[in-house]
């Protein structure tokens, strides 16, 4: 069955023009999370999320209950979330944030008392201008209501929001970039260990940071407990979760799906999802979770969309974004421009990264002009095992962060799935496909 | 014009530069206000550099200089960390910065033949500006709009432009201020300003300072100075 009955978690509102305000946010029962949550222990709040097994929604999959309960006892403590979304093809915290952002402040606030915290801020990628207007605006008829600020609701509990604007640097969605970038300095990824910003975070002070969509979570599941989330879906795979689908499909869109019951292929296919490839042509390939992923073939569609069943079959769900690509695509050319991404985005810290992510630009560019040797798919490889050794799946860590061994991902598999594309390329001296 | 109470407790005192002599009235206001919601001032740092850029519609040495003696820094330092972000133009920049992007989902759908065509019809490169000043283009990495592309921004607002002739009516609709509403000039980025808690009650600021300094210095014990990170 290609869509479950699972209830909308966090996309029942955006049939409403209006739902980024605090009047329709209210009459569709707006911070009633917020209010159950206040009259429970912050510890009982933390075990609902524990118990509804929510998966953060950012790239990694870590559980959220997990990371909350890894949180550095401190007297000072610090909530940041993360909206930098600029996994390429991810579009997804986009609406969250444009059009539901009392769902996002009310989620913050729900984090912010459950782990007792001295401050949040929510970080928004610069090129949110609307988004960051939204969430200003939400923030402020919030603090209007009483749900943020001093004694929240009368319930004793003060905190306070801060939204903070990028401005412009993919790497800043690396957590650890992020909180560098939140001090105010370049945006670059940290040292690890500490491997979690729940023991070293922003200002030195233990940190939780959670994705904007994992957030956005938690008013559903305070008010409807974590046991009725974790019923949905399968496995370590509970709840629904946001899939952004673009690329050769008809209905290029994000879909609101509960995890594991669907399936890529009615993703791509059903009619009220993708409806189909464009023009009637065949699916040629897809990238299964954001540009770090290993891509899919035709033969890989009926996998469902959870994330282990994903892992297993080599990839990720990563960042929850399908690319469907059709059989009239430049593969060289995508895999092409993936790299270009990699290279452009590096922050430089690490050699591999810095100087194998050129490489292989320069390499994949000549193919696709038409100035390929014939040797250049070894040399490709051979830079690709430089930059993560084996380039196996999960890759091998060889830098800072995990940006520089996801490189070599769409080129390795565009080479794997479509050797003979490339050697076209070389040998007629240009892409075939004009 | 009085200091606003800051809503963090500060633990760096910021103004250890000269007083700001080039953000003047409402900016600098607005800038002493962002500065009070960090607990280190040195966080307003990319905040203050976008309102410069609403000041002056790019970031300028004069701002640089006013914006690290407010959050305590050097100039060269503000520079240093300005240059890492795209979004922030330390050289003149057009009334309307157009961002085109390229990445996967634009690029399966046309993006590169958009931006040729906005290359010709504009008479400039990716990364100029055309000679009345209306207008920069850039080409952009993934801007999280994928299902409308190939995507298009105006100073970092979505407009739906995914045909020539879409492109060419954006560009005629900009030159002719029928999108001014809609669209401010570039440097602007956030209209809607904060309105609440930039007014903190004077003893929870006292009481996170003293719990912050307290956790400063029970890390500091235990891990030697700065977290040893
Ligand atoms: C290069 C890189 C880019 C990332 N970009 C994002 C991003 O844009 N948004 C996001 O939420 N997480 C991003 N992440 C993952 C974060 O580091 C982090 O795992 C996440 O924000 C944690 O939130 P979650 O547990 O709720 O998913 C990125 C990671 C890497 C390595
Ligand atoms: S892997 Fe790349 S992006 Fe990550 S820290 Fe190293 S150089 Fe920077
Ligand atoms: S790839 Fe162009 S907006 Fe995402």
């Amino acid at each position: 069955m290609a869509v479950t009955e699972a209830p909308r978690i966090v996309t029942s509102r955006l049939g409403f023009e209006d739902a980024h305000t605090l009047g329709r946010y209210l009459a569709t029962g707006g911070y009633e999370g917020l209010r159950k949550a206040l009259a429970m222990t912050p510890e009982a709040v933390a075990a609902e999320v524990d118990a509804a097994s929510l998966l953060g929604r950012g790239g990694a999959g870590f559980p959220a209950g997990r990371k909350w309960a890894m949180l550095r006892r401190s007297p000072v403590t610090y909530l940041v979330v993360n909206g930098d979304e600029s996994e390429p093809a991810t579009f997804k915290d986009h609406l969250l944030v444009e059009r539901d952002p009392h769902q996002l402040v009310e989620g913050v606030l729900i984090a912010a008392y459950a782990l007792q915290v001295t401050r949040a801020f929510i970080f928004l990628r610069g090129e949110f201008a609307l988004g960051l207007e939204r969430v200003q605006a939400a923030l402020n008829e919030a603090y209007a209501h009483g749900a943020v600020g001093r004694d929240i609701f009368g319930s004793g509990f003060s905190v306070d929001v801060v939204v903070h604007p990028g401005a412009g640097a993919y790497i800043c969605g690396e957590e650890t970039a992020l909180l560098e970038s939140l001090e105010g300095k370049r945006g670059f990824p940290r040292i690890k260990p500490p491997y979690f910003p729940a023991a070293i975070g922003l200002y030195g002070a233990p940190t939780v940071v959670n994705n904007v969509e994992t957030m956005s979570n938690l008013p559903w599941i305070v008010v409807h407990g974590g046991a009725a989330f974790a019923a949905l879906g399968e496995g370590r795979s509970t709840g629904t979760r946001l899939f952004a689908l673009a690329g050769h499909v008809n209905r290029p869109g994000v879909y609101e799906l509960e995890m594991v019951k669907t399936t890529f292929a009615d993703l791509i296919h059903a009619p009220v999802l993708g409806a189909g490839i464009r023009h009637g042509r065949q699916l040629k390939a897809f990238i299964p979770g954001g540009v770090s992923a290993p891509w899919f073939g035709p033969d890989q569609v009926d996998l469902p969309l959870g994330q282990d069943e994903v892992a297993q079959a080599g990839s990720m769900l990563g960042s929850g974004s399908i690319v469907v690509m059709d059989d009239r695509t430049c593969v060289v050319r995508a895999a092409w421009r993936i790299t270009r991404f990699f290279s452009r985005e590096s922050c430089g810290q690490c050699t591999p990264c810095r100087e194998g992510s050129g490489w292989l630009e320069r390499i994949m560019e000549r193919i696709e002009t038409g100035r390929g040797r014939e040797d250049d798919l070894d040399l490709l490889l051979d830079a690709c095992d430089n930059i993560s050794p084996g380039v196996a799946w999960p890759p091998q860590q060889t830098t800072i962060c995990v940006l520089g061994p996801s490189i070599p991902s769409s080129i390795s598999s565009a080479i794997s799935m479509f050797r003979d594309e490339f050697l076209v390329h070389i040998k007629e001296g240009g892409c075939p496909h004009g | 014009m009085s200091e606003p109470t800051p809503v963090a407790a500060p633990r760096r005192s910021s103004g250890a530069g000269p007083a700001p002599t080039h953000l003047t009235g409402d900016i600098l206001h607005r800038a002493r206000q962002l500065l009070a919601l960090y607990p280190e001032p040195r966080s307003a740092l990319v905040p203050l550099c976008h309102l410069a850029q609403e000041q002056d519609g790019w970031l300028t040495p004069e701002a640089m200089v006013d914006i690290a003696g407010l959050v305590g820094v050097t100039p060269g330092e503000v520079l240093g960390t300005a240059t890492f972000y795209d979004m922030l133009h330390t050289e003149p920049v057009g009334r309307y910065v157009v961002s085109v992007c390229t990445n996967i989902a634009c690029l399966l759908d046309g993006a590169v033949e958009l931006l040729e065509h906005a290359e010709d019809s504009l008479g400039i490169g990716v990364g100029g500006t055309t000679a009345d000043g209306t207008i920069t283009l850039e080409e952009a990495e993934c801007l999280a709009d994928c299902d409308r592309a190939p995507c298009v921004q105006v100073n970092h607002r979505y407009v739906v432009a995914r045909t020539s002739e879409a492109f060419d009516q954006l560009v005629a609709d900009l030159r002719a201020g029928a999108r001014d509403g809609e669209i401010p000039p570039h440097g602007t980025l956030v209209r809607v300003r904060r309105t609440a808690g930039i007014e903190a009650d004077p003893a929870a600021v006292a009481e996170e300072r003293r719990l912050s300094a307290e956790a400063r210095a029970a890390r500091d014990a235990a891990s030697g100075p700065e977290g040893g990170a």
